[in-house]
């Protein structure tokens, strides 16, 4: 039994054989060959061997998630297999001499090229899948062990650090907790595990090298620890400490389509974040009366190039029709601090969360902000949706915003092309949109307290820091009473106002919102039906 | 060598998944089959080929057979057009 302690970001607790995701791939260098034919034999050896693995993930996808979602591992069977391709890998090893992992790597590299300056979105993302399967080779070629989540059993995550991207891309089914070396309680990823609703540890100080794949370990977000090869006893208390946490989740299903409010009478509105179309069945799985927090910026990571008017017009009027006329709030991109997009350019900067980002870039690259807001305009025409600015600091901000908005109406007017100008609000996450709170709910039809950022920013703590977790005290008065500020400012105004940070989801502070008068509380859906007991039980 | 022009009716285009089908159908015959769209042309049996070329939904392709059972592959590969492109 090997037991290491850590910052729990979801109080779960989860058994399962470990997958270590060691992101330091062995680097592929360029090697002097002089026997081509035999590192020719190599690429087909290992052709045959990803053929093989692409059928096996075929099947199992198959089985598991339907030939729709399968068909891509089939398409990567085929480009692995294709002509054009082994032919320019073996063309480079024998005009340059090179090793079979050199002539991949820079075959891979030419045809993902030739996708990504191709005129066609679809195509462009392509280019991914070609780095997928050059990846692929390139493992088999230096007997890497490949982990591969879609073929992977329900499995406990072991990492360095873990982006946001990577998390996404991730089976949600298939993990049963995360434990990374690296990260903070408040980072995205930490949010995304709340989200998925399981058991995850950061800062955990373990060398992953001496952690083997297969390991049995027992996650305990409670204690905050994970334990590899735990003894037999352990493993049936784990064991009867998962059953009881199953019966609690079937007790709060008995809460679906019950009303969120108090014993007096008093209602809230109980929200769910998402950051992904297809989290719209988290949604309504937990009873959720509506999203109020659409994070759109996942429609602009894990990928080369902006995401096209179609595609977020798509992903927007789908979800609105997924939810049919209950409310969705979409926030306009949020890029910049921590989350960052390579093809956005945005350069470094000294002090990120300070800097260029979310409505900055907006209000400066129109061009981006305006593609967004023509495929909200016309995704609003198809169900409930408002639209949401972050970063708000001022009433000029939001009365350029309002100009743009109606500069895109009008172009969609002169087009012929229907839409919907929807109800607009703003995030209130600076000390800046506290204070001038009264005079921004005169411009805007809603507020949304984004509690992560106004934290941060009131009590200048980095919230990546995990040096400065000790410091920072979400229930610090100074937020909440900015948060009641806001909140009286929204009302005087005749306007609503909700949460939808995390505090929103602290069971500690329910009672104290309601009694504020707040309208709507945007959790995670994993919270929703957790804070509507809490509400019920209220006086 | 026989040919006919097609005009694709696939709303996504000869994408992945289409192209894929398009594969896995022509390497069934032994008939050299061509895809030809202006001056860009690939072979049917290769994918990258096939979807470097961008072929879109209402692009007119000719598609051409040379070699092998050209009568009877001719037939089949027009009738897999219709239905899957």
């Amino acid at each position: 039994m090997d037991k290491f302690t850590g910052k729990s970001v979801f109080k779960g607790v989860a058994m399962g054989n470990v997958v270590v995701l060691d992101k330091k791939d062995k680097p592929v260098v360029r090697e002097k060959i002089t026997d081509t034919d035999s590192e020719v034999a190599r690429v087909d050896v290992a052709v045959a061997e990803g053929i093989k693995q692409l059928g096996a993930l075929y099947d199992k996808a198959l089985k598991e998630v339907g030939e729709a979602s399968a068909a891509i591992f089939e398409a990567h069977q085929m480009m692995i297999e294709d002509m054009d391709y082994n032919d320019s890998i073996k063309n480079i090893i024998r005009t340059e001499n090179v090793n079979a992992e050199f002539a991949v790597a820079v075959a891979g590299d030419n045809f993902a090229e030739m996708f990504a300056a191709m005129d066609d979105d679809y195509m462009r993302a392509r280019a991914a899948d070609i780095r997928d399967v050059s990846n692929r080779l390139i493992n088999i070629l230096q007997g890497n062990e490949v982990v591969d989540f879609s073929s992977m059993e329900p499995s406990v995550i072991i990492a360095d650090d873990l982006t946001p991207s990577e998390t996404v891309q991730m089976d949600k089914e298939k993990i049963l907790a995360f434990v990374t070396v690296h990260g903070s309680t408040n980072s995205h990823t930490a949010i995304l595990a709340r989200m998925m609703n399981i058991p995850a540890l950061v800062s955990v100080d373990m060398d992953l090298s001496k952690i083997k794949n297969g390991t049995l370990a027992v996650v305990d977000g409670i204690k905050g620890e994970v334990t590899f090869d735990p003894s037999a006893e352990m493993q049936s208390e784990v064991k009867k400490q998962i059953k009881k946490q199953e019966e609690q989740a079937e007790l709060l299903n008995q809460l679906k389509g019950k009303e969120n409010v108090t014993k007096s009478g008093k209602k809230i509105n109980i929200y769910a974040n998402i950051g992904a179309v297809s989290d719209v069945a988290l949604v309504l799985e937990n009873d959720a009366s509506g999203i109020g927090l659409f994070r759109s910026e996942f429609l602009y990571l894990g990928r080369e190039d902006y995401p096209s008017e179609e595609e977020q017009f798509r992903a927007y009027k789908q979800v609105a029709q997924n939810m049919a006329d209950k409310k969705v709030i979409i926030r306009t991109l949020d890029i910049g601090a921590d989350k960052k997009v390579d093809y956005f350019n945005l350069g470094e900067e000294d002090n990120p969360a300070l800097g260029y980002r979310a409505i900055r870039i907006c209000l400066k690259q129109p061009d981006i902000f305006k593609t967004q807001l023509r495929a909200l305009l016309r995704a609003a025409v198809y169900g409930n949706i408002s639209i949401m600015y972050p970063m708000i600091i001022s009433v000029a901000e939001v009365r350029k915003i309002k100009e743009i908005v109606k500069e895109v109406a009008d172009e969609l007017t002169s087009l012929g092309i229907e839409y919907r100008i929807p109800e607009q609000g703003i995030m209130i996450e600076t000390p800046a949109s506290v204070i001038m709170s009264e005079e921004l709910a005169k411009e805007v039809d809603f507020f949304s307290i984004g509690t992560n950022d106004l934290t941060q920013y009131t009590l200048a703590i980095d919230r990546q820091n995990a040096n400065l977790d000790d410091f920072y005290d979400s229930h610090h008065p100074a937020v909440l009473r900015m948060i009641k500020m806001a909140t009286d400012n929204a009302h005087k105004a005749g306007i609503w106002c909700g949460i939808c940070g995390e505090l929103g989801a602290d069971t500690e502070l329910t009672e104290e919102f309601v009694k504020m008068g707040l309208d709507e509380l945007s959790v995670s859906p994993s919270m929703v039906l957790k804070l509507r007991k809490i509400v019920r039980e209220m006086d | 060598m026989k040919s006919f022009d097609y005009v694709i009716k696939d709303e996504v285009g000869i994408h992945a998944r289409p192209a894929g089908l398009l594969v896995k159908e022509a390497k069934n015959y032994d008939s050299k089959i061509t895809v030809c769209k202006g001056d860009k042309s690939a072979e049917a049996t290769k994918l990258m080929a096939l979807m470097a070329m961008g072929v879109k939904c209402g692009d007119t392709v000719t598609v051409n057979v040379e070699g092998g059972d050209e009568e009877a592959t001719f037939a089949s590969i027009k009738d897999f057009f219709e239905n899957n492109l």
